[in-house]
């Protein structure tokens, strides 16, 4: 499959995720190094070359590692090196395009490595809705089975090495990404967001940062990395992740109690704008279908399914917006473009 | 409960013997600071227990200024607090030690082991594990149970010791 088939294929996992309530997915990242070999920060392009090669090579010895699609990074344009960003399948760093540099995904984008990243080896697997043990056991298997090929780079003492020691120990980060309106309706996401950063976990906006976060869209992930085995820190995080779901049904709940008609009138006016808006900019298009995917849980808007929604939070990124148009657009035209599908979407309807 | 020097809520409780007097003292945690209390790092009683206390090494530190496989100075590790290569574990080993538990309140991995990693591995890890059950017994004043754990790290450490092995 190419990459175009990846786009037009529906069912990623950011559109596979239950119909309801604030979890969006669920992702767990491992990060390898190579034994003996200059992490990829330092390396030369001759060695990231050599890593590249090496991943490829233990890739073919995975049973079904030919289902997997592998890009290096300079095979691909700078657009559609964006979509893959768009689609949280590679980071800014592999956007770059350093030597070596390169992409294994699952056709169904669920697992993915990155390879000469900030580590050797960026292993991810990402579920649809609460999926953190299934994430785990998925990114445990693939990590087992290139393992079968690569020797990793390990000490007794501090676990997996890596480039950065913040991530030294099990390698892993687990998130787990929400759709917080309710918290962010009634102004509580500041202490929700302090308190959860207290206890060893970080709370980063999707798109934009801390409480700002567009869209009311959010990712919760371990900082801790060491000194715990894998299950006990999925554990920690979907406890908390559990907490704070808790109080996002309750912060709707008393909105629909208290102030059920500044809701309704929210999301009409959302969804007012959406369908008759000529130009719209990314960050109001994500908080505009945040209140429509708000009213989606909330059955106030039956005719929109959330999972159509979802497709259109990914399908209103600028690459993406590009690629459909097949050129290259100024950031006004991106505005209009994105205004006229989103109209058209609601036109359907 | 309030600190006994100002009205911030105390985290440190202590019980002196003064004199055969028996006396509770309440500090917050800047106050315990000041009394030369560091709360991140107290006495511990896990240490007493496995005969730790006094055979506490100090941190090795031969502070070579460059990692001699990726030739990463030091100062530039101390800048942007990156890794240039695994062996720089080993070279920035005095810095790292400190960071690493500031990040992670954890200088021991218990996670996942590598399958091609050895028995030794295995048994230093298991070894690691079992410490922590024992700081968390002691944490939870279960010395009976705590004790039970020491005698099952040391029945490991024996075992591996009579089978010429060394950790």
């Amino acid at each position: 499959m190419t990459l175009d088939g990846l786009l037009e294929r529906h069912g990623g996992w950011l559109e596979t995720g239950p119909d309801e309530g604030p979890i969006i997915s669920s992702r767990v990242r491992f990060a390898r190094n190579l034994c003996d070999t200059t992490f990829p920060g330092r390396a030369s392009g001759e060695v990231r070359d050599q890593v590249w090669g090496e991943v490829v090579q233990a890739f073919d010895q995975v049973g079904d590692g030919a289902k997997f699609l592998r890009w290096r990074m300079d095979e691909l344009d700078s657009l559609e090196r964006e979509i893959l960003f768009e689609r949280h399948l590679i980071s800014s760093e592999l956007i770059e395009r350093k030597a070596g540099s390169g992409l294994f995904i699952s056709e169904d984008e669920c697992r993915a490595v990155m390879v000469n990243e900030e580590d050797h080896i960026r292993l991810q697997s990402l579920q649809p809705g609460l999926g953190l043990h299934k994430a785990l056991d998925e990114a445990d298997a693939l990590d087992n089975a290139l393992e079968e090929s690569l020797s990793y780079s390990f000490s007794t003492k501090l676990g997996y090495l890596t480039a950065c020691p913040s991530n030294v120990g099990t390698g892993m980060r687990a998130s787990v990404m929400l759709h917080l309106p309710g918290l962010c309706l009634t102004d509580e996401i500041k202490p929700v967001v302090n308190a959860v950063s207290k206890i060893g976990l970080a709370v980063r906006g999707l798109w934009g940062e801390g409480s700002e976060a567009a869209g009311h869209m959010f990712q919760i992930s371990n900082q801790i990395t060491l000194g715990k085995t894998e299950p006990e820190i999925i554990a920690h995080l979907e406890q908390i992740v559990l907490e704070v779901i808790e109080h996002e049904k309750n912060a709707r709940l008393r909105l629909m109690e208290t102030q059920e008609i500044r809701v309704r009138d929210h999301i009409g006016r959302a969804y007012g704008i959406l369908a008759h808006a000529e130009m719209m900019s990314s960050n109001e298009a994500l908080d505009l279908l945040s209140g429509l995917r708000l009213g989606a849980d909330l059955s106030l808007t039956s005719d929109i399914s959330r999972h159509e929604i979802d497709r259109l939070l990914i399908q209103i990124q600028p690459a993406h917006l590009q690629k459909a148009a097949g050129t290259v657009l100024s950031p006004e035209e991106r505005d209009s473009k994105r205004a006229q599908l989103i109209r058209e979407f609601l036109k359907e309807r | 409960m309030k600190c006994d020097l100002c009205d911030k809520e105390a985290v440190v409780h202590l019980t002196q013997v003064d004199n055969g007097e028996m006396k509770e003292v309440h500090l917050c945690e800047e106050h315990a600071k000041e009394q030369g209390i560091d709360i991140n790092s107290p006495i511990s009683i896990t240490d007493i227990l496995m005969g730790l206390g006094e055979a506490r090494q100090g941190i090795e530190s031969e502070l070579s200024p460059t990692c001699p496989r990726c030739g990463m100075a030091r100062e530039e590790f101390r800048q942007t607090g990156r890794l240039g290569c695994p062996d720089c574990y080993n070279t920035f080993m005095a810095e790292l030690t400190m960071a690493v538990k500031a990040m992670h309140h954890s200088n021991q991995h218990v996670g996942k082991i590598p399958a091609r990693e050895g028995l030794q591995t295995r048994i230093k890890s298991q070894i690691a594990r079992l410490q922590k059950d024992l700081e968390a017994a002691v944490a939870r004043e279960e010395y009976e149970k705590a004790a039970k754990i020491r005698d099952q790290i040391n029945e490991v450490r024996e075992q591996v010791e009579s089978d010429g092995g060394a950790l």
